[in-house]
């Protein structure tokens, strides 16, 4: 293939579903893992190209913008160190027996599937199009989170399956209303699920339509992006999966879902007599931080710790997009990037602490930093991080969260600050107990693969610091693009 | 002029025998008629989209009715008979709510969606507009089979009832790409879903398929 027909958009799709044909297929761990990382780093490179390579022009089913290119990269590159995290994660559960070879097979095949599922989600310009991506992403998730087919796992996978169905139910009822208020303007047929051409003619759209349309979406996509209150299967799910898929969960999948949403509130905001969908996402995402910043106090296992704290963050999220304007916008995109990498790199860490240990229990778990220095300082650093302290970079983007919002609205400013400061309290409660104290525990050495998790955290270290300029001119056009 | 009413006559009935099809499910307290009555269902709805197919002259809604009346109204239901005898639940249904509740509710949940898509819908064609409506119902009953029931396999029934309601108003609105997509990627799931109740009672993980049940095993963790 020449360089000039290389299609970056193309590889994105064809490398995850062609190596997941194959991963299903190949037997033993060695090879499998291996070309699990080796496939996911290929398609991070893909992404990465569409940076130098001249985009293509949107077509009815893909799209290409300065929005989504962020998504996909973040995307890949997270699928990729996580890919690596999980070879050493699922080397470590085929020796305990955890998971059987067959089933490893399966898990291979689907972890690709999905990564597939997604990047088809962010490049899709068909709204129905991108429905169906969302699908497959969950359902291929919902398949791994009962892997290990225990009660809980079962149970889990289930709520998740409910729950995430009926979301997915309402985002589809959602997006045949905005083709129905599109036909009478854009015209019958495929044309009227174009997000490029709905954005075209939104203007002329019937507003009470499509205010009813975003609300269905919005509680249908919303559940997927775990906001309360229809967050209750995200906690199940990222606690009883294997932990590499709570780091793809709460990395990835919620950004695929915060992103259909953008794409639909972008689509509203052309339309000048439809209603702001800001309220909504300002309520809902204040009201997911204030509940999650309460329920992490009352946590005893680990990995649901940090899955409310997943609410937490997307609901600050959502709350600046919600809020809209440039700086807001910015500062919504920054927190998206950063709560992806930092929320991976605690979940890798946290993955090898449960297994070494042998629990998830928080108070069967002390003094890290002093049996496993590398992981328990990780995790030190990495909570630091997520409960937004200074220099990390998501302190920067929750300081531009609230300063922009005190400049707007004053009181909804306090309550968010409110919510932070108490997530705040309970995260480093949690952490005194485990990284400090006398160890407790099984002291055994870990076999565990620390480039990942350090990647990640110096990548956030780096953009508390110093925010390269590109990058800043970037997300500032992106910021003026979601309006 | 007569043949458009005629049309528009033939598809309403079919659309609200849907609802209507929806609310026996409501009641049903055994898993085999609840299972009957789905098969029903899903029979109505190959109808109506076949009719819609017919109407509209779109014959690839013909593979989208195709599909409803092979795999929801005989295969699955057929599977799920076979699940519940192997299974040993044919008992009645633990439902949550009792049956007086549950049909008010369903009823109101109709009439909000009557007022709701009615209201915002008033410059659509009226055949869309009221197929909505129904189809809104259709989804809405769906639901509520779900949260009153605490039985797997009749969640499943719920959920498919509600799938349903998503595929009527797919095909109602005139036109829609993707459907047959759609309509496939539905099926998948269920597919997978039923077969994923049946591999967890072989593999004895179970000891009934009530949720309820899988909640004892939640312990202390939350």
């Amino acid at each position: 293939m020449s360089f000039h027909s290389f299609n970056p958009v193309a590889a994105v799709l064809l490398i995850p579903i062609c190596s997941a044909a194959l991963l299903a297929i190949l037997p033993g761990y060695r090879i499998t893992a291996r070309l699990n990382v080796v496939a996911s780093l290929l398609t991070f490179l893909s992404a990465l190209s569409l940076f130098v390579i001249e985009r293509p022009q949107p077509t009815p089913y893909v799209l290409v913008d300065d929005l989504n290119i962020v998504f996909i990269v973040l995307n890949t590159f997270v699928g990729f160190t996580t890919s690596i995290f999980s070879a050493s994660y699922i080397a470590h559960e085929l020796d305990t027996g955890r998971l059987t070879p067959t089933y490893l097979r399966f898990y291979h095949a689907m972890y690709q599937t999905m990564m597939f599922g997604m990047n088809l989600a962010f490049v899709s310009n068909s709204i129905g199009l991108m429905w169906v991506a969302v699908e497959i992403a969950t359902l291929t998730t919902v398949l791994m989170v009962g892997i290990y087919r225990t009660h809980a796992a079962l149970e889990a996978a289930w709520k998740y399956f409910i729950l995430g169905s009926v979301g997915i139910a309402f985002a589809l009822f959602g997006t045949i209303l905005v083709y129905m208020a599109a036909r009478p303007v854009v015209g019958e047929g495929q044309d009227a699920m174009v997000w490029t051409l709905l954005v075209e003619h939104a203007a002329h759209f019937d507003p009470a339509l499509l205010n009813v349309a975003f609300v269905f979406l919005f509680l249908g996509y919303g559940t997927k992006v775990g906001l309360a209150p229809l967050h209750a299967w995200l906690p199940d799910a990222h606690a009883e999966g294997p932990t590499p898929i709570s780091a793809v969960l709460s990395g990835l999948l919620l950004n695929v879902a915060l992103y259909a949403l953008l794409r639909f509130k972008i689509l509203l905001a052309v339309s000048p007599d439809a209603i702001a969908p800001g309220a909504l996402m300002v309520t809902m995402g204040l009201v997911s931080v204030v509940f999650a910043a309460f329920m992490l106090y009352r946590r005893r296992d680990i990995k649901r710790l940090f899955a409310y704290s997943s609410i937490e963050h997307m609901g600050i999220i959502v709350f600046a997009f919600g809020m809209g304007g440039p700086l807001a916008n910015f500062a919504g995109l920054l927190h998206m990037v950063m709560h992806s990498l930092t929320k991976s790199a605690i979940f890798f860490a946290v993955g090898h602490i449960a297994q070494v240990k042998g629990t998830q229990r928080i108070n069967r778990i002390r003094g890290l930093t002093v049996t496993h220095p590398a992981l328990g300082w990780g995790l030190v650093a990495g909570v630091v991080a997520i409960a937004g302290l200074p220099p990390l970079g998501i302190f920067m983007s929750e300081f531009l969260v609230v300063s922009s919002t005190f400049a707007r609205q004053p009181l909804l400013a306090i309550v968010l600050v409110f919510g932070l400061l108490l997530a705040l309290g309970a995260l480093m409660l949690r952490l005194t107990s485990v990284a400090f104290g006398n160890p407790r525990g099984s002291k055994a050495p870990v076999e565990a693969s620390y480039v990942p998790m350090f990647a990640h955290l110096s990548l956030v270290l780096i953009a508390g610091i110093y925010l390269p300029a590109p990058v800043v001119v970037w997300f500032r056009h992106v910021a003026i693009l979601l309006g | 002029m007569q043949m458009h009413s005629l049309s528009f006559d033939i598809s309403h009935t079919l659309a609200g025998g849907l609802v209507l099809i929806s609310f026996m499910m409501l009641y049903q307290d055994r898993l085999y008629s609840l299972l009957n009555v789905f098969a029903l269902h899903a029979l109505v709805l190959a109808l109506s989209v076949a009719w819609q197919a017919y109407a509209q002259d779109a014959p690839h809604l013909y593979v989208t009715a195709a599909i409803a009346l092979v795999f929801k109204a005989i295969v699955i239901p057929v599977a799920l008979h076979r699940i519940v005898k192997l299974l040993g639940i044919h008992r009645d249904i633990e439902s949550a709510v009792g049956i007086g509740p549950t049909m008010l509710a369903g009823m109101g949940l109709v009439a909000l969606s009557m007022v709701l898509m009615l209201r915002v819908t008033a410059e659509a064609d009226p055949l869309a507009r009221e197929d909505l409506a129904f189809a809104l119902s259709v989804v809405l009953l769906g639901l509520l089979v779900m949260v009153t029931r605490r039985n797997a396999v009749s969640q499943v029934v719920g959920f498919m009832s509600l799938e349903n309601g998503l595929v009527l108003a797919a095909t109602g609105a005139k036109g829609m790409p993707l459907v047959v997509e759609i309509s496939v990627a539905f099926s998948i799931l269920i597919a997978f879903i039923v077969i994923g109740i049946f591999l967890f009672r072989i593999r004895e993980r179970f000891d009934s398929v009530d949720v309820s049940a899988l909640d004892d095993y939640r312990g202390e963790r939350r």
